[in-house]
């Protein structure tokens, strides 16, 4: 058995998992695990990954969760071309400065925002109020602003003329509010130009075969009882 | 001009930053900027770093930020010892696994006690009883999976040798030490982790390092520590909305 990679595109860091391994054609048995209908919280899942999350990495014997270090490792691993996490100590740095900023920011604002307003109304029939809404909006409008100020600067992409790591994890995060009917690219022509970028460097085929099942997340049935009741307490303690 | 690293000793990944600079004999200009005077949001600081964050590298005319990105950009450009951060794949994963997780699981949750106990009061602001409670049981939730998973029967996180990653978390650990948290009581295997991280440190670099924040509560009793300037309070106050 080769390497497998648990996943499920509903969630943003497995895009970028998946997007990386396909761009960089890795050989990979895909394991998808269907979060919504909590297969994630299975016996079997959690041989793999005891924290019961998404992504995980298997290779052998060798286990490993944590989207940006799997990246990390299938970088290594692979010998990918030098763009995506570069050499050069100052570029390298940008990419690492940026893939830790986002755990706070970015990945924050961004999961928060499907949740209160696509999944908690739509999927899980719970309402959230007008004023945590507008709140999450707030926080994600200011995320942008310094990402576009200080993060991508009048460059290419984060760290200079080509894609990297980084910008990988941010546009699989910043599809997320645009899966859940926020239309954050509108009025930022920077960043619009920055996605547009992206998607080339990745390919458009890929691109959008990545994020299909995030931009039909409206459309997704409500969800059976017993199956929320399992999933509601992870789910609030991921967005308290 | 060299290295120049803009740090607070009362901010755990500047801690992290400090202790690995010096331990690694790192020459570099300390820059000290007092989070609780609001130091860091001065006109100066936010020419160099517009996220108003601490720490902060300086070099030349490079800057970066981020705690775990200034160790990587150290340990690389001053050719640390390789135990901190192995090239190893298997040992590097685990060290990203581990940083990973700290960022999701451990920096909102254990920074909230020392906000709750100490900070909070100092600016007249109140935390919800039902948010204190909720972070008492992440805490041990969190503690639990660091004993389990991170260490499991391992001398340190990541190796059998203490890599970034039991730097980034001793601070951590350490804060809500000094808040009076009980941490290692009832862990034994934490409290031995934490022994043998602070013996390879060596006694006199820790007390340096974690001097001012073990005082805090010495310090909050008898009200030495500064009141933040009203300039810092809207900063402070949507730090303490987002405790979780
Ligand atoms: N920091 C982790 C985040 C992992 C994570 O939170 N995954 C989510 C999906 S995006 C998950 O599995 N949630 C299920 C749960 O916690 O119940 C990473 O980057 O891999
Ligand atoms: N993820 C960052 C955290 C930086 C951070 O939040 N620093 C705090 C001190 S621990 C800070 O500068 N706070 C000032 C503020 O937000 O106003 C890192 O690890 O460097």
């Amino acid at each position: 058995m080769g390497l497998e990679l648990y996943l499920d595109l509903l969630s943003q860091p497995c895009r970028a998992v998946y997007i990386f391994a396909k761009k960089n054609r890795i050989p990979f048995e895909l394991r998808t695990v269907e979060l919504l209908n909590a297969q994630h919280l299975s016996d079997a899942f959690a041989q793999v990954n005891p924290l019961k999350k998404l992504p995980a990495l298997k290779d052998e014997d060798f286990i490993l969760t944590e989207s940006v270090a799997i990246l990390l490792y299938l970088t290594h691993k692979y010998k990918v071309p030098d763009h995506w996490y570069p050499q050069e100590l100052q570029a390298r740095a940008r990419v690492d400065e940026y893939l830790a900023w986002q755990h706070m920011t970015l990945r924050r604002n961004c999961l928060r925002i499907l949740w209160h307003k696509v999944m908690f109304p739509v999927f899980l029939g719970e309402s959230v109020s007008p004023e945590m809404l507008a709140a999450t909006m707030a926080e994600l409008d200011q995320s942008l602003q310094l990402f576009e100020d200080k993060f991508l600067q009048n460059k290419a992409f984060i760290a200079g003329a080509h894609i990297s790591l980084a910008d990988l994890v941010a546009i699989t995060e910043l599809m997320h509010p645009v899966g859940a009917g926020c239309q954050i690219f509108e009025g930022r022509p920077a960043l619009a130009a920055w996605r547009q970028r992206v998607e080339a460097a990745v390919g458009e085929a890929l691109f959008w075969e990545a994020h299909e099942v995030i931009m039909k997340a409206k459309d997704c049935p409500p969800i059976d009882p017993t199956i929320k009741q399992k999933l509601l307490c992870r789910v609030l303690a991921m967005i308290q | 001009m060299g290295l120049e690293l803009y740090l607070d000793l009362l901010s755990q990944p500047c801690r992290a930053v400090y202790i690995f600079a010096k331990k690694n004999r790192i020459p570099f200009e300390l820059r000290i900027l007092e989070l609780l005077k609001g130091q860091h949001i001065s006109k100066e600081f936010s020419q160099i770093n517009s996220l108003q964050k601490l720490p902060t590298l300086k070099d030349g005319d490079f800057i970066l930020t981020e705690s775990v990105a200034i160790l990587i950009y150290l340990s690389s450009k001053y050719q640390t010892e390789a135990h901190w951060y192995p090239s190893e794949l298997h040992v590097r994963s685990r060290i990203h696994e581990y940083l990973g997780w700290h960022a999701d699981c451990i920096r909102s949750i254990f920074g909230a006690p020392l906000w709750i106990r100490v900070l909070v009061p100092l600016i007249g602001a109140q935390v919800p009883e039902e948010k204190v409670e909720r972070n008492k049981a992440a805490i041990n939730g969190a503690l639990q999976k660091l004993e389990d998973k991170f260490l499991g029967c391992r001398a340190f996180l990541a190796s059998q040798e203490v890599t970034l990653a039991d730097l980034m978390a001793l601070e951590e650990l350490i804060q809500l030490f000094a808040v009076g948290y009980d941490l290692f009581e009832g862990r034994p295997r934490l409290a031995a982790w934490r022994k043998r991280v602070e013996t390879f440190l060596g006694a006199e670099l820790c007390q340096e390092a974690h001097g001012p924040i073990l005082n805090i509560l010495e310090q909050a009793a008898n009200k030495t520590l500064p009141v933040p300037p009203p300039e810092v309070h809207p900063t402070m106050l949507n730090r303490i909305s987002r405790i979780p």
